[in-house]
């Protein structure tokens, strides 16, 4: 494939049918408040989706739930044909304990809207803390591997910087980089570029723009940069009070929305300027 | 008789610089225990029903006077174990209840994306709580922590209630031989701030520091 400026929004083949994500019913309430409702969606492997939809609409759950920072109320989620949510045991799906999870997230990588780099620790700990104590690499692999990651997010020159050295976009391109290290599977962006600058977004979008054109990760991402929404995803999930209000490809949601809901969201989401 | 005895205070001297020894090592030893089961408890507070148990035994330390719980426990000690063990022993628990609240409060400041990082990491808890949150924690509570030096530092004349010779008890046996009460304990008094005032401005200068990062 040549070289673009914008990854291919061709969507991807499921290598044997099998979704990389399935949500089965997926209820989530907290306490009478229920956030998610009855939902059910899939994604396949190396598809990015985007999920819009006004705050409090469910968006940032499904992203905790699948980071397993928050538990299912009811329902399952799967991931790579595996329970997620739940294990197995013997013909049953009981709620998956702690080394379960563990075990299981650690194909996924999460971006968070408030980047969350370690403050006590270099931007070279930051990025090889996970590889040396989670996947075991030695600390020569996992600095190589942290320096390439580095070098890619444009950051290269800052390895043995400190967080508070850095800029608000230059935390957040490490945030991406000590995601990137651990190898994952799907990588969940939350709003990465929320709590940023005006100026400092362009470089956050340019390097996910970059790591989706040069990888196949699955990818699901909250955002309201709708510009980016439309050159990465291949699909756009619009959600509302819950669940999934429309769904289509970003040309079809973007430029002929079907529901007025999705239509009144996208006009308040450009009048804001975003 | 003179109102204050040159000589007599040369005399006394060395066994109240004896005494100002003790003190120092029972500060010493007991801060250690105080600084680690501190921590320890501050981590297995966090745990549900161990947690509250160990709360409970802490409320008890913190609302019962330190000198009842040295006599207490000076008292059920077997006769093999000395003065200054208990001394050191109680006074360091006794602390750690306080030194708990104190790390409790630098773990509760970690924000909250630093445990989501660590959990989207998949990070054990080891590294979770080692690499992360306490090297955090402690740093905020440093100042904090150094107060307690010196709180217990002023409270090891406690000791005295079971025997141990330190300061206090040194001045007393000099004082109670010779009728010179007032040198001995104001020479009592100017050895602990000998000790004291560098202690603060040290303190002081580990508050600036660690406040300015």
């Amino acid at each position: 494939m040549p070289p673009s400026d914008t990854p291919s929004t061709e969507a991807p083949q499921g290598v044997e049918g099998q979704p990389q994500i399935v949500f089965d019913q997926v209820v989530k309430r907290f306490g009478e408040l229920t956030v998610l409702d009855r939902l059910d969606f899939a994604v396949e492997p190396g598809e990015r989706v985007t999920l819009i939809g006004p705050s409090g609409s469910g968006k940032t759950t499904i992203l905790r739930l699948l980071m397993t920072l928050e538990k299912v109320t009811e329902g399952h989620i799967h991931v790579a044909g595996e329970p997620f949510s739940h294990m197995r045991r013997g013909n049953h799906l009981v709620p998956a304990n702690e080394s379960y999870l563990r075990r299981r997230r650690r194909s996924i990588g999460m971006v968070f809207q408030q980047f969350n780099l370690f403050p006590n620790m270099t931007v070279r700990k930051n990025v090889i803390e996970a590889p040396v104590h989670v996947l075991g690499l030695s600390k020569d692999e996992a600095d190589e591997r942290a320096v390439e990651l580095l070098e890619l997010v444009g950051l290269g020159d800052k390895i043995d910087a400190h967080p508070t050295q850095l800029s608000g976009g230059q935390q957040q391109r490490v945030a991406i980089a000590r995601a990137l290290a651990m190898r994952p599977d799907i990588l969940l962006l939350d709003e990465v570029t929320s709590a940023l600058d005006p100026e400092l977004v362009a470089g956050v979008l340019d390097v996910l723009r970059q790591v989706a054109e040069s990888t196949d990760i699955t990818m699901l991402c909250v955002t309201h940069e709708m510009g980016f929404a439309r050159d990465v995803s291949h699909r756009v999930l619009m959600f509302d009070k819950g669940r999934i209000a429309e769904e289509g490809t970003p040309e079809q949601i973007f430029e002929d929305p079907r529901e007025e809901r999705t239509r009144s969201f996208l006009r308040s989401v450009l009048d804001n300027g975003f | 008789m003179t109102f204050w005895d040159m000589e007599f205070t040369a005399e006394a001297m060395p066994d109240l610089l004896s005494g100002l020894w003790v003190t120092v090592q029972a500060t010493v030893m007991g801060y250690l225990i105080a600084l680690t089961l501190g921590l320890l408890i501050a981590v297995v507070r966090r745990v549900r029903v161990l947690g509250a148990l160990v709360h409970g035994v802490m409320e008890f330390i913190r609302t019962t006077p330190l000198v009842a719980q040295l006599v207490f426990v000076f008292l059920l000690a077997p006769s093999t174990v000395t003065a200054m063990t208990v001394g050191v022993v109680v006074l360091g628990v006794h602390y750690s209840a306080y030194t708990a609240e104190v790390y409790r409060s630098g773990i509760e400041g970690v924000a909250k994306g630093q445990w989501e990082a660590a959990r989207a990491l998949s990070l054990p808890a080891s590294r979770t709580w080692g690499a992360i949150v306490l090297p955090q924690a402690i740093r905020k509570v440093i100042p904090a922590l150094g107060n307690y030096l010196i709180a217990m530092f002023k409270d090891t004349p406690l000791l005295f209630a079971i025997g141990v010779a330190e300061l206090l008890t040194q001045a007393q046996r000099i004082g109670s031989v010779s009728f010179r009460l007032v040198e001995a304990y104001t020479l009592v008094g100017f050895l602990f701030l000998a000790v004291s005032i560098p202690s603060a401005i040290l303190i002081r200068r580990l508050e600036r520091r660690y406040a300015a990062v």
